[in-house]
């Protein structure tokens, strides 16, 4: 086994752990721990195919900021008093739901016909990828922004609305 | 390469590192309860060897000793871990920090960008020992420090982009994540003569990533008496306090790096490696004194003051840089222009914040800043 292929072993079993710990711990504030390895384990993927630039923004969108977010509403919300919040009547049918996409995952990563040998993987100079973004793939990514910016407002305006102003 | 296999080349450097870290905060813990003295009238550590030099390793003796406690109710993982969360993205940041034109463990082609985006994660580590130690001031001392830090790493990672486009290389014209470059393409001038607002902004927002005062909101003890780090003890507690001292050098390591033309001349480049270790120390060591002298002459922020400063201040003003140096770039003009529109900018956001601040000591604080200062 090459060193690449431990490291993935250890980058994939990590994932896999923190995203079972998601959906399996009890605590909500531990789920988005949880959240945050799995997070930070993907960035380590994307470093073993040469996408650097990537990984280095997977860890500080999701490693760094969002997951933090997460945290600090959920510390602000007292939910350590309510373990219980996780469960409901639903049940069933979640575990219907989460059973069938599961299943279809499975049968389609089974099914499909992978290529033995891939071509060797290039590194994309982060000039290249800067220059596609904002030259060919402009308006897209404006768009991207723009529905940032809604949803920001959003929450600017819900928020001020709570208070009555 | 020290060594001819690459990864025992780096697991040395890295040792290296982890081996100097722990002594130049030794060193710095010292330096700082010295200069304090100095600063307040008095002697601070003179009792533990000559001058009190040896103060630094008998408080070191002393914090490994003790017992490490953790209260009966805390989260048991959550809080034994939070200090590695804190420490670990600290000393990952080095992996890729020149000291000199040779001194690093891996110079990486997007070393700027890896420092901001690894340093960052360091706040879960906050977040998770104020919500796990089952403190109320932990918790709001943890909820504190998440928005402090998250808000100020918007200017300081704008500031550092401003830096990033006009770093000129030989090979690809301007902009580079890459530090050695960035260093070399200073060229004679430092940026710092190029993008004094650039500087201004990232020298404090990176104040206020360290915690430090004027910006020790997470930490205040006279308020919420230590913040996350209140039920610490040990060798805990002083890991935070290292992960501390280490991001001060981190951050004086990177504005020497960024503004002051790092391991050059002030107003020359090509100086050989005896000189270099000695130039990047002498900036480093102005910085962190700096620090020093900042924590001991500035009162606390209030929380709102804080927040305003970031959002209305320092944000536009970083984004207005940036447009600034686009257009310089775009139209090709000279690199004057570039100091000048910066510069008149810098006087521009001084003023606007001294007038500021003066109307706002005028008035009386308004209630509803009265109830955000409640809630944190």
């Amino acid at each position: 086994m090459s060193y690449e292929e431990v490291i993935f072993y250890f980058v994939a079993a990590v994932t896999v752990l923190g995203a079972l710990g998601v959906v399996v711990a009890r605590n909500v504030v531990h789920s988005a721990l949880f959240l945050i390895l799995a997070l930070l384990a993907v960035a380590g993927v994307f470093i073993l195919l040469s996408a650097e630039f990537l990984a280095i923004v997977q860890i500080l969108i999701y490693g760094g900021a969002v997951t933090i977010l997460i945290l600090f509403v959920m510390m602000l919300t007292r939910v350590r008093d309510m373990p219980q919040a996780l469960d409901g009547p639903q049940r069933p049918f979640a575990a219907l739901a989460a059973g069938a996409f599961l299943a279809l995952s499975v049968l389609a990563a089974v099914s499909s016909d992978w290529p033995g040998e891939t071509e060797k993987i290039t590194v994309v100079p982060f000039r290249e990828l800067g220059d596609a973004l904002f030259r060919i793939w402009a308006v897209p990514f404006e768009v991207a922004s723009l529905v940032l910016l809604v949803a920001l407002i959003g929450a600017i305006i819900l928020a001020r609305s709570e208070e009555g102003e | 390469m020290i060594a001819d296999n690459a990864w025992l080349d780096g697991l040395i450097r890295m040792g290296a590192i982890a081996l100097a870290m722990p002594l130049s905060v030794i060193i710095l813990t010292y330096l700082e309860r010295k200069i304090s003295g100095r600063l307040q009238q008095r002697l601070g550590p003179m009792r533990v060897g000559p001058y009190g030099i040896l103060q630094g390793l008998a408080d070191t003796i002393k914090l490994l000793t003790k017992e490490d406690l953790r209260p009966q109710t805390a989260d048991r993982w959550t809080f034994e871990l939070a200090p590695f969360a804190v420490m670990v993205p600290v000393f990952l940041a080095f992996v890729t920090l020149p000291f000199t034109a040779d001194l690093f463990v891996r110079n990486l082609e997007l070393g700027l960008f890896f420092i901001i985006a690894v340093s960052g994660v360091s706040i879960v580590g906050f977040v998770m020992a104020g919500w796990g130690s089952d403190n109320k001031y932990a918790l709001l001392g943890g909820a504190r420090a998440a928005a402090q830090l998250i808000s100020y790493e918007i200017p300081l990672v704008l500031a550092v982009v401003a830096v990033a486009m006009i770093a000129y290389t030989p090979e690809a014209g301007r902009g580079s994540l890459n530090l050695v470059e960035i260093v070399d393409g200073q060229g004679r001038v430092p940026f710092i003569v190029w993008q004094p607002l650039a500087f201004f902004i990232f020298l404090v927002a990176g104040l206020a990533e360290l915690y430090r005062q004027p910006f020790d909101i997470p930490v205040a003890e006279s308020e919420v008496v230590g913040g996350p780090f209140i039920e610490y003890s040990g060798i805990r507690w002083s890991m935070f306090q290292m992960a501390e001292f280490v991001s001060m050098v981190l951050i004086s390591v990177l504005a020497s790096l960024l503004f002051l033309g790092g391991w050059n001349w002030p107003l020359g480049n090509g100086a050989g490696i005896a000189l270099q270790v000695p130039l990047i120390f002498v900036k480093t060591s102005f910085f962190i004194l700096l620090f020093i002298w900042l924590r001991f002459s500035l009162p606390r922020l209030r929380i709102d003051q804080m927040m305003q400063f970031c959002w209305q201040v320092l944000l536009p003003f970083a984004l207005l840089q940036i447009i600034i140096n686009g257009w310089v770039l775009v139209y090709g003009w000279p690199d004057w222009t570039l100091g000048v529109s910066s510069g008149a900018l810098t006087l521009v956001a001084g003023y606007l914040t001294y007038r500021a601040a003066r109307q706002a000591a005028e008035q009386p604080v308004s209630p509803r800043l009265h109830r955000v200062g409640s809630v944190m």
